[in-house]
């Protein structure tokens, strides 16, 4: 069977990502899976392996490093070109798409993103237009490169042992036209990736203030989940933009949404819909979140969540 | 500075849009308005002029209707604008459409490009880059806060762990977020301004674009087919009377969340 190129994302303080996981999970369902790893190969090839990578390709060094997705891109466009693999995953997040993009125009060829699903012909499966419509697509020019959104398929376990081999790379001054000069790790608590939680507990313009947002962490915390926050509640100040859920903020798809104080916007709803339970806390019975919420709390939030976290630390 | 901006009608993503059951392409019909981000794009255009002099362009590739987001983009301030449109267009994936606006790019001699970050209908985030990799320029990409300095650009973007800080020189694309900056809203007087600023209609012949390279014939991708996902049905709602939170969590523990 063809190879299945997947390209990691990794971060240094979580490792391995979980859409990695996935996407080594649906490339099984095309080929053979190679991992391409930009990095550090130690801290992931584990990780790899226990999923069912049977070959690693790794690139390092600072021309990988210090330039912004470009030589990255001409990595995988050479690595495309030496083994003619069945198909390109990718993670649909920023970067994950950005080396996509240059890589349909290295290749002239179609691309896909925000794929939750690739059949083995190819054919990816997309959510589109804040939830509401269901896309098949082919990549009709090339071979298939598809981004896969984060919580699609539930990773699967297939032990490998694969080969280690070193990629030697050599980028153009082309690709070196954007510098990457400083990363900022912002202090981050324990709490999961907001677009790879299984819960997640998001604040509106309801919560009313970014001290309350205390209230929405704490019960996020108690189930172990990531926060998430309206574009209301980002707008206003009470929770930093990167935590935004919807139309302009990320995309999640957890097993449990709780929405404290979202009216449920078709914007925000964008964001969430796909989440298989959706608990909705609001003070107004006419409020849209209600629609689409499995379980209603029509009341106040500030009664409602701490009364709500007691219980979950009684039952603990 | 020559500063071009991309400029992208969307169909409001307030409204129900859907795509068209003839041909599987986006409807464009009604209800159309400039891609949100884009607006963000407009104003640091407008911004860097005002701080280091030039001009502001207006590119825009889409159907004849799109006029309608050029004249509400130029009433924000900009000098200009360029319309590329073509019944070829129709069907055009990604890839093609980067194609075009690199050409129409090529004939506008940009210091600058500015963009979206991403679009609301397709949410594809990639024209940037494939922009970037055509045209052998700079590409820094979701900037929060952009700086320029004589031909030096330096932007802040935001990251899941932190932010990046990227530098590059002109001549470079940027794409922005919406945190950047606060759009304008157009005065009466750059309404009635924009009435007259010119607007160039470019055909694909214009720009040396062959018909089979774009629209459906020639696409990288299709869409099979596409299905309504059936509406969310609501379920159980509770009215609090002083045990709503216990009763949630009771909820919780059944679908064994906690
Ligand atoms: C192009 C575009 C893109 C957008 N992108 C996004 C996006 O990415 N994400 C997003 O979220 N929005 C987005 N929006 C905005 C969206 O339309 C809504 O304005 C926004 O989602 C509203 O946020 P909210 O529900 O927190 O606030 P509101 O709509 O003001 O709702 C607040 C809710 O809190 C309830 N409430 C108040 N006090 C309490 C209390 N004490 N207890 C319980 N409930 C209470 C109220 O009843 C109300 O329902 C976008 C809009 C546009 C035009
Ligand atoms: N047809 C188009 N005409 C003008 N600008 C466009 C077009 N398509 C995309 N863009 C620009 O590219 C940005 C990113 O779009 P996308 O990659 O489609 O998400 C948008 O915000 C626009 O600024």
């Amino acid at each position: 069977m063809a190879e299945v190129l997947v390209v990691v994302e990794a971060s240094e303080a979580t490792g391995v990502k979980k859409v990695t996981l996935e996407m080594l999970t649906i490339a099984r369902g095309l080929g053979t899976p190679s991992a391409v790893v930009f990095g550090d190969v130690a801290a992931v090839s584990e990780k790899l392996a226990e999923y069912g990578a049977e070959k690693i390709y790794a690139a390092s060094g600072e021309d990988v490093q210090n330039y912004l997705v470009a030589p990255k891109a001409t990595v995988v466009a050479e690595l495309v070109k030496s083994v003619s693999p069945a198909a390109v995953l990718l993670a649909s997040t920023q970067e994950g798409k950005e080396i996509a993009g240059r890589l349909a125009i290295k290749l002239d060829n179609g691309l896909l993103t925000d794929a939750v699903a690739v059949e083995a012909d190819g054919t990816a499966t997309q959510v589109v237009f804040a939830g509401s419509t269901i896309v098949k697509s082919k990549v009709t020019r090339g071979l298939p490169i598809v981004t896969i959104r984060p919580n699609s398929v539930t990773p699967e376990v297939a032990p490998a042992t694969p080969a280690v081999e070193e990629l030697t790379v050599a980028v153009s001054d082309a690709d070196k036209l954007t510098r990457v000069v400083e990363r900022v790790a912002e202090k981050k608590g324990s709490r999961p990736e907001l677009t790879e939680a299984s819960i997640v507990v998001s604040g509106g313009r309801g919560v009313a203030s970014a001290e309350n947002f205390a209230l929405v962490e704490e019960l996020a915390d108690l189930l172990g989940g990531a926060v998430g926050a309206s574009r209301a509640a980002v707008d206003s100040g009470f929770y930093p933009h990167q935590f935004q859920v919807g139309q302009t903020g990320k995309t999640v798809s957890p097993q449990l949404y709780i929405a404290l104080g979202i009216s449920g916007a078709i914007q925000h709803r964008a964001g969430m819909q796909t989440s298989k339970t959706i608990v909705a806390v609001n003070k107004d019975a006419e409020a849209p979140i209600f629609e689409l919420a499995d379980y209603g709390v029509v009341g106040d939030l500030n009664k409602v969540v701490p009364q709500a976290a007691d219980e979950i630390r009684k039952r603990k | 500075m020559n500063i071009v901006v991309l400029v992208k009608q969307v169909p409001d993503s307030g409204a129900e849009r859907t795509l068209s059951a003839s041909d599987n392409t986006i409807e464009r019909g009604s209800g159309n308005v400039i891609n949100e981000m884009d607006e963000y794009a407009i104003e640091e255009a407008l911004k860097i002029k005002e701080a280091h002099g030039g001009e502001v362009t207006v590119l825009t590739v889409g159907p004849a209707g799109a006029t309608d987001s050029i004249r509400k983009a130029l009433s924000m301030g900009p000098d200009k604008a360029v319309h590329v449109q073509d019944d070829a267009l129709h069907g055009s994936c990604a890839v093609a459409t980067s194609k075009v606006l690199a050409a129409a790019l090529g004939t506008l001699d940009a210091d600058l490009i500015l963009c979206g970050a991403e679009s609301t209908d397709g949410r594809v985030q990639v024209v940037p880059h494939m922009l970037a990799e055509r045209l052998g320029v700079a590409a820094l990409t979701g900037a929060r806060k952009l700086t320029v300095d004589g031909t030096q650009l330096t932007i802040e973007r935001q990251t899941d762990e932190g932010y990046e800080v990227l530098t590059a020189s002109t001549p470079a694309i940027v794409s922005v977020w919406d945190t950047i900056n606060e759009p304008r809203y157009p005065s009466f007087k750059g309404i009635m301004a924009a009435k007259k600023k010119p607007v160039q209609s470019l055909a694909l012949g214009d720009l040396g674009v062959s018909a089979d390279e774009v629209g459906f014939a020639g696409a990288s991708s299709s869409v099979v087919e596409f299905a309504k996902r059936p509406p969310r049905a609501g379920g159980a709602k509770i009215v609090d009377e002083g045990t709503a939170g216990e009763q949630l969590v009771a909820y919780l523990a059944t679908e064994k969340f906690v």
